[in-house]
């Protein structure tokens, strides 16, 4: 089985023609054409490579990391003496990447990375969490080079970007037990030991994912009295150098291969990423937001994984004389499963691209800053739900260990809580709502759909879709004054009031919800099956704002 | 000098995955409904092999397979997974071989590569189950043979010691090179291909042999070398007549599910 070839939408987004404006950038139109062997001498060869050795990660995501997925929810990691050892299927599932050179694939190709942009590298990520979500996140963890790489010094990344490639393991080391969602709280302490030339570490960090990994970014307070973001700094760890013990492993509900640690360190040396002071307000932000678009993929890997246990089993039980996938209830269930599925994928791969093009348009920069809290919230929230649904499709047998859908129902609940929970990405749509950014982005959606519909060609069969693709515009227009008139109503008392913030989660579920009914339905001139799950997308828009109207209308 | 393995390999169609349409309505097979794979144990061999490049790093692996021009793509599959090289005889004088003929064929290949240290092929393909290619072109260059191998446990310059499959039980045997080893699918799995070698590689042909450049008496080759003639064949369909006791315990469980999806059952 092959968890890339086997599912057409990856191969859709991979082709996007944005693409080319994005390897572009990625590529520094095409500078080491000619001097690396790897590197591509044009857009259309880059994509083929990205094609390529997108079908070995779904190769070894379908014949191992998937087969192995069960085993390793089983046995779990084992902590002896302060170390950590995986399930052995996570080992196995490592040593399978590792061989494959799927380690580092963001880096530079001087440090033997594949150079890909991140609508390459979240496209694995998914792949990866269709299989098992928690050695997602293991594997996912490699994305803290990306920090090292882009603010670290020449030596930090000659020391430690190659063995990253090679397999070495990361961690990103936040959370102490007083430091959750408020990490301008963290304690943890870094002196700077003159006579060793290097920092040390003392204190504690919890709720670590992967928290015996070799290589650890390390958030510490590294100014003596200050009590606030400005007085931390970013730090890396290197495992080898002693200094560190986990204290143990916590007992989760879902994720269970993935382990997650409580550390104690111990005079751990350490060396500076950047600057001091910017670990929280600089490094650490820009890290979390890679990593928001992380959690993104493992969800909808996830909601993909639940579509498919939930179609093979409504295909198969019988009930009644008929497949269960013969009734109407089922097929709503089912129906809206993959159209929040197909949402959220193109809302994902959309801001990853807008990602990539940040690195030469501030406009792209902030496009990504807005859109990436919205796949973050919509994707885990739609994971929970997927998950939720696929239980219900199985009926009594769901409730029952023996099916996938238990295990995908406990690793998805995680989804919206690590890397900032839904509530956070509220509070960071928060700005854009109120600067008029989303409603910005969803006009420039809208005159594109509009262009597209102009010049779309007459013909018979294409005149029922136009007629079905003008209707869905004219609906999200609807649904964009909707949100307008909602937006007004609950700023009546200001844009700090309590009213207002207590409307903000609706205001950016109807935003996310209008968003993802233009990209589907942009979608759906490449390839028309995008529609239907577009038009759930603007069924749901209109549907939340009148609701929402009505609600403080009446309230 | 450097240490010279080749690997023999065959790109069968893919039986695991067989369609309503695999079968003509004569009983014969329907090539063009069957995707194509690397021979399983074929697979097996380059990984054996890849071990022994592993342990003694200026060993060079060359994969050798008869086919059509499409058998490159096993090939390049191969050199991904880290063969040095490879090459396809690719010929219509080699086509409609028989074991005799194909042996003849890759024995006449292999000599045109001078001192060959080892050679490594699957025990048999999944396609025709006849576990002769290996053996017979052991004889046909007068080098010892060791059949089943199901793990390489040491080798050096001069000898190999492998694990091989008995009726009850395993022995191990030490052979001096050069010598022939066909490998079961009990051998470890073969490595993936790497991300990087897949790039580089990429646009790097695949040599076609043809029977020109192998020194060989035509009369050997194809057809016309094969005295094997299929005189019928039909459709076999398979009875319940084995059955396996399993204990009730979780582990005999989740063994015999892993078993009958590794066979592509579930």
């Amino acid at each position: 089985m092959n968890f890339y070839t086997d599912n057409e939408s990856l191969s859709f987004y991979l082709h996007h023609p944005e693409m080319e404006r994005v390897v572009a950038v990625k590529e520094k139109d095409y500078a080491e054409a000619g001097q690396h062997p790897e590197a591509p001498a044009s857009a259309e060869e880059a994509v083929s490579q990205y094609d390529m050795v997108m079908n070995l990660v779904g190769e070894i995501a379908g014949e191992v990391i998937a087969p192995n997925a069960e085993q390793v929810d089983h046995e779990g990691p084992k902590l002896e003496n302060g170390r950590v050892s995986y399930a052995p299927g996570t080992r196995r599932n490592l040593d399978a990447l590792i061989q494959a050179g799927l380690y580092g694939i963001s880096l530079d190709r001087k440090y033997n990375g594949l150079n890909w942009p991140r609508a390459a590298v979240v496209m694995a990520a998914e792949i990866i969490a269709r299989a098992d979500v928690g050695f997602a996140t293991i594997w996912g963890l490699t994305d803290c080079a990306d920090t090292i790489q882009e603010f670290g010094s020449d030596a930090l990344k000659d020391k430690y970007l190659p063995r990253i490639c090679q397999g070495a393991t990361c961690s990103m080391d936040l959370t102490e037990p007083d430091a959750g969602s408020d990490l301008q709280s963290v304690r943890l302490k870094a002196t700077y030991d003159e006579a060793a030339g290097c920092w040390r570490l003392n204190g504690v960090k919890r709720f670590i994912t992967n928290g015996d990994a070799d290589l650890h970014l390390v958030l510490a307070r590294s100014e003596e009295g200050s009590t606030d973001g400005r007085g931390l700094s970013y730090f890396v760890f290197d495992r080898a150098d002693g200094g560190m013990v986990v204290r143990r492993i916590e007992n989760k509900m879902g994720i269970k291969g993935s382990p997650t640690c409580e550390l104690q360190f111990t005079n751990a040396p350490a060396q500076i990423v950047g600057e001091r002071r910017l670990g929280l307000i600089k490094y650490v932000m820009s890290l979390m937001n890679g990593a928001r678009l992380g959690v993104g993929a493992q969800s909808i890997g996830l909601c993909e994984a639940a579509c498919r246990e939930a179609e093979a089993y409504a295909a198969s039980r019988e009930q009644f004389g008929h497949p269960i996938n013969q009734f109407v209830a089922v097929q709503d269930i089912l129906a809206r499963m993959r159209a929040r599925t197909d949402g959220a994928r193109s809302l994902l791969y959309e801001t990853a691209r807008y990602v990539d093009l940040s690195a030469s348009s501030r406009a792209a920069s902030r496009v990504a800053d807005i859109l990436t809290p919205l796949v973050k919230l919509s994707a885990s929230e739609f994971a929970n739900r997927c998950a939720y649904d696929c239980i219900q499709v199985h009926g009594g047998s769901g409730f029952m260990k023996e099916y996938a859908c238990e295990r995908l129902y406990r690793d998805a609940r995680i989804l919206s809580i690590y890397e900032g929970t839904s509530q956070l990405q509220v509070v960071a749509a928060v700005k854009g709502i109120a600067n008029g950014a989303y409603l910005k982005q969803i006009e420039s959606y809208e005159a594109r759909v509009a262009e597209m519909l102009a010049a779309a060609p007459a013909g018979e069969s294409a005149d029922a879709d136009l007629a079905a693709r003008q209707h869905c515009l004219d609906v999200l227009r609807k649904a964009t004054e909707g949100y307008k008139r909602f937006y007004e109503m609950a700023t009546v008392e200001g844009s700090t009031s309590k009213r207002f913030e207590h409307a903000t989660r609706a205001l950016t579920e109807v935003l996310a919800s209008i968003v993802m009914g233009y990209l589907l339905l942009l979608d759906s001139f490449r390839d028309a099956r995008y529609l239907k799950s577009s038009q759930y997308f603007v069924r749901e828009s209109i549907g939340q704002v009148t609701r929402h109207i009505a609600a403080l209308e009446n309230c | 000098m450097s240490f010279k393995i080749v690997v023999l390999a065959k790109q069968v169609p893919d039986t695991h995955n067989v369609g309503a349409d695999a079968m003509n309505a004569d009983g014969t097979v329907n090539r063009a409904a069957l995707p194509t794979v690397f021979n399983p144990e074929d697979l097996k061999a380059l990984e054996m092999a890849l071990q022994v490049k592993d342990q003694m790093p200026d060993a060079t692996v060359t994969v050798v397979t008869m086919g059509p021009p499409r058998a490159a793509e096993i090939i390049k599959d191969a050199r991904n997974r880290g063969a040095d090289d490879g090459f396809v005889l690719s010929d219509a004088r080699f086509a409609g071989a028989d074991t005799l003929a194909t042996s003849y064929a890759l024995s006449q290949a292999i000599r045109q590569l001078g001192k060959v240290d080892l050679i490594l092929g699957g025990r048999q393909a999944i396609d025709g189950d006849t576990a002769q290619v290996g053996p017979q072109v052991a004889e046909k260059l007068d080098i010892p043979q060791v059949t089943y191998a199901e793990e390489l446990l040491a080798v050096d310059a001069e000898t190999i010691t492998i694990r091989r499959r008995l009726e009850r039980g395993t022995e191990c045997v030490k052979a001096k090179l050069p010598v022939l080893v066909t490998v079961t699918s009990a051998a470890a799995d073969c490595r993936f291909p790497n991300a990087h070698r897949m790039i580089r590689l990429s646009k790097e042909e695949v040599r076609m042999i043809n029977a020109d450049s192998i020194d060989a008496e035509m009369d050997r080759l194809g057809l016309k070398g094969s005295p094997t003639k299929v005189k019928q064949i039909e459709n076999v369909v398979l009875s319940h007549k084995e059955s396996v006791v399993l204990e009730p315990t979780e582990a005999a469980l989740s063994e015999l599910s892993a078993t009958l999806i590794k066979e592509h059952i579930l």
